[in-house]
């Protein structure tokens, strides 16, 4: 085990850090003074059970939300003043837990509107060729190409998710933040999301997953970082995790 | 443009090109000019109410400060009668210009506020068109210089004008629909929390449309002031105006490109006919609310595409079948 940490500590940078979030709803306090880093090459996993705040950050760090205080550093700039626009356009982008495309646009078309194109390119053609090609490649990576132009409310609840997802890498992110990526998808579909996570992490993608399916968090991420009220109260390799005795509190209850 | 398209848009234009050489009815000539006028009218709000999904109700307010900037420069003189028209896209600019801050703070809002706010500019522009005596000459009205046309034929250039702006607005339809600015209104319109996240300028595209379409607005206000040869404020900045427009576009069919031409062509006349047997009174409104209420019950997505979808639906079956 010493090992591997040494083996993570060489060679990966913080991509992510998050410093001291306090979010609060009138009285409810949703983030409470909430600090964690992902590191650069890492399938990062948050949990931590409902209403843990795990959303709410996700939220803030992808510049949805004003935190009240605490601030969000990504790929080693301080995000000042971030808007959910500038910070996809820093590279880091996000998925919906209800799985949201653009339902009026083509399969195709969602991905050509999340390809983060300059002001320029506003005056050009809808769908160039080259946003056709590079479109394509994606849909085929995603087995999504033969439904290139239906309109996307026309797919089923997983291919949105898949779609999402495709459509999201379309900036060349190099953080993306998946909010409960298989909830409510059949298993095969699972499979094929996480091999999909798998197959992009290797191509040099950093993720940070929030999931409620504890066997894939086990399977596919290291670490896992655990909120329990709006704060860490736990991070380590998966097996350690499981056998963390405030884990298993905040999980159960007192 | 597909080939079909190109064929309907040649069709559509060179019938309406000839046809002031085939009839001098004045009657016929008047009617034209205010179909063509609401075919420009309607395609430039479907730029920003169909499009992008913000439902302006304020649109009559930048068709009054054309009308009015028209009846202001030419109040004395409009040389041999061309000027005006070579005005119009000073007219078009400057109210673009002007839209630029106003949409910004505008479409902080969205939908059903957003449609409040902009009726509120509706009724400001018409109270500063009522009480700035010395520019707008208040409720006695504003002259504009009566041309020397030919009277036989008086209404020609009227009615070139109106074809003009209406194929001004429809090629900005139609560029809307084939560029990133149309995929980026429609993203927008469909969810724009979403299209901020995947990095959308949202803000940009957004007052960009809105300063389009009320630019080719306030042209059409240009043209038609000169046509009527007198502006009052109660006519320039008419709610009616701004109904006329959104009907318009909601009957034909709301982001399409032909939806606001068919509710233009269906609507004008018909107010006419009904205008005509209603006596003068204005009756026809209450004909107005029903086509809408029907509309909405009946075809809530317009003519255009409850069509458009059945025949696709019918294809898509027969490929099936085969």
């Amino acid at each position: 085990m010493a090992e591997e940490e040494a083996k993570r500590g060489a060679g990966m940078s913080t991509l992510l850090k998050v410093n001291n979030l306090v979010k609060r709803f009138g009285g409810v306090t949703a983030v409470n003074d909430c600090s964690f880093e992902v590191q650069e090459g890492s399938i990062t996993a948050l949990i931590g059970p409902n209403g843990s705040g795990k959303t709410t950050a996700f939220n803030i760090i992808t510049g949805y939300l004003k935190p009240d205080s605490g601030t969000i550093e990504f790929d080693g700039k301080l995000m000042a003043k971030p808007t959910p626009s500038s910070i996809y356009r820093a590279g880091l982008s996000r998925t919906f837990q209800q799985a949201r495309i653009f339902p009026e646009l083509t399969v195709l078309e969602n991905l050509v509107i999340s390809s983060s194109f300059g002001w320029k390119d506003l005056l050009g053609t809808r769908v160039t060729a080259a946003d056709r090609k590079r479109g394509m490649q994606t849909l085929e990576e995603f087995r999504l190409d033969k439904l290139h132009d239906l309109r996307a409310k026309d797919l089923s609840y997983g291919q949105r998710k898949l779609l999402e997802f495709a459509s999201v890498l379309m900036s060349d992110p190099k953080l993306v933040l998946l909010d409960e990526p298989t909830a409510g998808v059949n298993p095969v579909m699972i499979e094929t999301m996480e091999k999909h996570i798998r197959d992009r992490n290797k191509a040099g993608v950093t993720f940070l997953v929030v999931e409620h399916d504890m066997q894939l968090v086990m399977r596919l991420c290291d670490p896992v970082i655990v909120l329990d009220h709006g704060s860490k109260i736990a991070e380590g390799m998966p097996e350690a995790i499981q056998s963390n005795p405030q884990v298993l509190e905040a999980y159960l209850g007192s | 443009m597909t080939r079909n398209g190109l064929i309907r848009a040649g069709l559509f234009f060179g019938v309406l090109i000839t046809l002031p050489f085939f009839s001098t009815s004045q009657w016929l000539t008047n009617m034209f000019i205010f179909t063509l006028m609401y075919v420009a009218l309607a395609s430039s709000w479907n730029l920003i109410g169909g499009y992008a999904g913000y439902p302006s109700l304020g649109h009559a307010a930048f068709f009054g400060f054309g009308a009015y900037f028209t009846a202001i420069v030419f109040t004395d003189s409009v040389g041999y009668g061309w000027s005006p028209f070579l005005f119009l896209p000073v007219v078009g600019i400057s109210a673009a210009i002007i839209s630029i801050p106003i949409g910004y703070v505008a479409m902080k809002t969205r939908a059903d506020v957003f449609a409040i706010v902009t009726i509120t500019l509706l009724f400001m522009a018409q109270t500063l068109a009522f009480n700035m005596h010395k520019l707008t000459g208040g409720a006695q009205g504003k002259g504009i210089a009566v041309p020397s046309f030919d009277p036989a034929t008086f209404g020609r250039p009227f009615y070139f004008g109106m074809l003009a702006l209406a194929a001004l607005a429809m090629g900005a339809s139609m560029y809307f629909r084939q560029s990133k600015i149309g995929l980026s209104l429609s993203a927008i319109r469909s969810d724009e929390d979403k299209a901020l996240g995947v990095g959308v300028q949202v803000n940009r595209v957004k007052v960009l449309g809105f300063a389009i379409s009320v630019g080719i607005t306030a042209m059409a206000g240009g043209v038609w002031a000169y046509y009527e040869g007198f502006v009052y404020p109660q006519f320039a900045v008419d709610p009616l105006i701004t109904i006329g427009m959104v009907l318009m576009t909601f009957l034909g069919g709301r982001a399409t490109l032909w939806g606001p031409v068919l509710g233009a062509f269906i609507l004008v006349p018909a107010q006419q006919y009904l205008s005509y047997q209603l006596g003068a009174n204005q009756f026809y409104l209450l004909a107005y609310a029903a086509i809408f209420l029907i509309t909405m019950l009946v075809l809530p997505r317009g003519v255009i595409p409850t069509i458009s979808d059945k025949i696709w639906l019918k294809k898509k079956q027969r490929e099936a079948q085969a």
